[in-house]
């Protein structure tokens, strides 16, 4: 097991490299810094001064990859791929264009995303699921029908209509919460009540009719006609068979969002004004901040493979039969 | 003079794949089959229909052309800046009647109080009348009786087409009634209309039963036919003097902008797919049927692209093409060129972080497919690994691409709402249903709400990704090998 945790690690390693060289690409070499430069102080009356200030303040004015007047270790490290990209594999993210430290905001900021992304997504599980039993017990009756049609029109709703529907009828309408701000300790209650109850209503329709169609592949087998012909009732035969026994497909969608919930969501953060790094990001694209965006990028991947770890470890939780080698 | 923007030449090219593909199944019984299957489920043709009006509209507004300037006599014409569509021309009316700001919908006078001086030279503070909407009512109140007048004759007119049109589309079947072609989704609205057309009955029952053995929803597509039919002639009549769904901020009116917004929604959904599709075909079948190191490297890159947050991935390379676009403004000659590259740039970057789950399916279905007895007597045969690929691998992929076509789609069309919100979507002054939300959503804290922009779009964008939603639906379980086991026959 920890052999093989020790390898997964290890594989995770040429990838964060691809992710990294990709976004170096994309930042850099798609565009140069003189690009980013004129477009940040407007396109037109630039002089080539203002350009190699605005580079110099954010370390931008040195080569790409080889700095062949910098003498000895300088030739590689003097560069814009070593201190820009190549820092961030020991989280060194650097300094947002207003100055601040990156990695010292992402510390501030993983709470408040916390405080609503983590009872959104468990309160979301328990939901989503219990609303898929709810349709697999009923089953081809009118009311497991109704249950699907009510998924497909629910999932075909946009997501912004949930907030801003939302916002409008709970806040402006019935005033029972905030339309937005936020507040640490227990005054955050009510200031996360009401984008948790959205963030669980939007993934309704598509959630539950995901754990449908799991559950239904589960309940033709065979173990599901001994549990019956054993005489269990129905509501045992879903909960204490047929829900174990979906956990594998359900674990494969479910654990690998965990570790990027620290990333909160982009849309209700900053509707709700979470000051998350959801908000963070979405405040660096308006403000076109492209270190910000380029260290959101790493890390979001970084938790994404932690995640398809965290999947593999959870296998062996579940099911006995699977064994990590 | 006609424009053919990127975008278009890309619709254009999708439609002629369309085209051929549907030919091509069309002479192929086997492939056929599924297709029958989709067509006996009613929601499915009922949803294919709504697809199909939307589809009209984007595709009337893909005609791109810039009109030429009058008043030149010199032989050199000169052509107006501005890019109109096809679509733009018919329903030129909506566009040009533009109000001064906020109206309700079928209002007759501005959502603001405003001063008005009054003939007397006394300064009041009242609703003013509105430019268009309703100018030709002497009194205001008279606004309500002409509303249900216009709207009931509006949709007895609808009725009566969509009438015409079910009948039209039964007397098209009757020439060849043996044959059984020709009798496709809008073909088939007509087993009901036997007392209409009584005259030629006796001939008619026969095709109706046969049409009615082979399962097809006939009385579902007929009153699908006759609501859609009534509401768009109400609509219709509706809107040539009034703003059915009001103007917007600069008023503009919003069942025009709702009308347009359905192009930018349709070319995501489809063009999206369509330029990355050859990528991941190519890959995912090459890396399931070569294996070694052209495997790892294709699933080294996909799956380093699909570790990055698929929405980040894409704010960065938008970021990244706004960079370009601002810093090269050389490029474009028209504002809508430049709008519209971006969209099809957005289309290139939604596309690249969406191929690799397509990719890692078609991979997992060639790793099956190339044990299989078939490929191995091919390839003892010495058939050349290109043929085997051509002939063997990619016809039997074929349904996994189409699920994922029609699956895709309306995730895409409500992405595209959200993209736009964030700030990464399409160009600011391109119509789309993100624009048209992003708009709106200020007017939230206004009181009295404007709630109508909001609503149109929302609406628009429910019935477009529902319909496609209830068709990827029925054509997912027409394709699904794992759930065909009535028809295993043929």
């Amino acid at each position: 097991m920890l052999a093989y945790l020790i390898r997964r690690i290890f594989y995770a390693v040429p990838i964060l490299i691809g992710v990294n060289l990709l976004t170096f690409a994309l930042f850099f070499v798609v565009n140069t810094p003189d690009d980013m430069a004129r477009m940040q102080l407007g396109i037109k009356r630039v002089t080539p001064e203002a350009i190699e200030k605005w580079k110099q303040q954010r370390g931008y004015d040195k080569p790409l990859l080889l700095n062949s007047t910098a003498g000895g270790a300088g030739k590689i490290t003097d560069t814009i791929f070593w201190q820009k990209s190549a820092s961030m594999f020991v989280l060194d993210f650097g300094y947002s264009d207003d100055g601040r430290s990156i990695s010292r905001e992402i510390q501030t900021r993983m709470m408040p995303s916390l405080a609503i992304a983590l009872p959104t997504f468990m309160i979301g599980l328990v939901v989503y699921v219990s609303f898929a039993l709810l349709m697999t017990l009923f089953r081809t009756t009118a009311l497991d029908m109704a249950g699907v049609a009510l998924c497909v029109l629910l999932m075909s709703v946009s997501g912004l209509f949930y907030i801003i529907g939302g916002q409008f009828v709970v806040s402006k309408l019935w005033h029972l919460a905030p339309i937005s701000g936020y507040a640490g300790g227990a005054d955050s209650f009510k200031f996360v009540a009401l984008p948790i109850v959205i963030g669980v209503a939007g993934g309704i329709g598509s959630s539950s009719r995901w754990y449908r169609t799991i559950f239904l592949e589960e309940i033709g087998k065979d173990y599901v006609r001994t549990a019956r012909a054993k005489g269990l009732s129905e509501l045992a035969v879903l909960f204490r068979h047929v829900l174990k026994n979906a956990m594998i497909p359900i674990l494969t969608g479910v654990v690998v969002v965990i570790p990027l919930l620290f990333m909160g969501s982009l849309l209700t953060e900053s509707f709700f004004g979470i000051p998350g790094l959801g908000s963070y990001t979405i405040d660096a694209i308006n403000a076109q901040d492209f270190s910000v965006v380029r260290a959101m990028v790493f890390l979001g991947s970084l938790l994404y493979i932690a995640g398809l770890i965290l999947t593999d470890i959870s296998y062996t939780v579940v099911d006995p039969r699977v064994r990590l080698s | 003079m006609p424009v053919i923007l990127w975008s278009d030449a890309l619709v254009f090219l999708l439609l002629a794949a369309g085209g051929i593909g549907a030919w091509y199944v069309r002479r192929h019984e086997h492939l056929l089959l599924p297709w029958r299957r989709v067509a006996r489920s009613a929601t499915a043709l009922v949803s294919l229909l709504v697809l199909s009006l939307f589809l009209a509209v984007g595709l009337l507004d893909t005609l791109h052309y810039r009109a030429a300037l009058p008043g030149q006599q010199s032989g050199e014409a000169v052509y107006s800046p501005e890019v109109l569509s096809v679509f733009d021309k018919l329903i030129e009316p909506l566009r040009t009647h533009t109000e001064k700001t906020y109206s309700a919908p079928l209002a007759v006078a501005l959502y603001a109080k405003e001063s008005v001086a009054d003939t007397r030279g006394n300064v009041l503070r009242e609703y003013p009348r509105l430019r268009y909407g309703g100018a030709h009512l002497a009194d205001v109140s008279q606004r309500d009786g002409d509303v249900a007048k216009r709207a009931l004759f509006g949709a007895l007119a609808g009725l009566m087409a969509g009438l015409l049109i079910a009948l039209a589309s039964v007397w098209r079947l009757l020439p060849s009634p043996a044959s059984g072609r020709g009798a496709g989704g809008e073909g088939s609205q007509s087993k009901y209309l036997s007392p209409e057309s009584s005259l030629r009955s006796t001939s008619l029952s026969p095709t109706l039963s046969r049409l009615r053995e082979r399962g097809l929803p006939l009385f579902s597509m007929l009153v699908a036919t006759l609501v859609i039919a009534a509401l768009i002639g109400a609509v219709a009549n509706l809107a040539t003097v009034y703003h059915v769904l009001g103007t917007d901020k600069v008023g503009q009116d919003v069942l025009y902008l709702s009308l347009k917004s359905i192009r930018t929604g349709l070319i995501i959904g489809t063009v999206t797919t369509l330029v990355t599709l050859p990528l991941a075909l190519l890959l995912g079948i090459a890396a399931g049927y070569f294996r070694g190191w052209i495997d790892d490297v294709i699933q080294y890159i996909y799956t380093v692209l699909s570790s990055i947050p698929s929405v980040l991935l894409i704010a960065a390379a938008v970021l990244m093409m706004q960079v370009a676009i601002e810093t090269h403004p050389h490029w474009f000659d028209t504002a809508a060129s430049r709008a519209d590259l971006r969209l099809v740039f957005l289309c290139l970057v939604l596309g690249m972080t969406s191929w690799t789950g397509l990719c890692r399916l078609l991979r997992g279905e060639t790793l099956k497919l190339r044990e299989m007895e078939y490929i191995q007597a091919a390839q003892s045969f010495g058939v050349s690994s290109l043929r085997i690929l051509v002939r063997h691998i990619v016809p039997n992929v074929m349904h996994i691409i189409l699920i994922a076509l029609v699956m895709d789609f309306s995730a895409l069309v409500l992405a595209e709402a959200v993209l736009s919100y964030v700030g990464v979507g399409v160009d600011p002054s391109m119509i789309s249903f993100g624009t048209m939300i992003n708009a709106a959503r200020l007017e939230m804290g206004r009181e009295p709400m404007v709630w109508w922009a909001l609503a149109a779009a929302f609406g628009f964008m429910l019935v477009l990704v529902l319909a496609a939603n209830l068709f990827a639906d029925a054509v997912r379980d027409a394709f699904d090998p794992r759930l065909n086991r009535t028809e295993g026959a043929a």
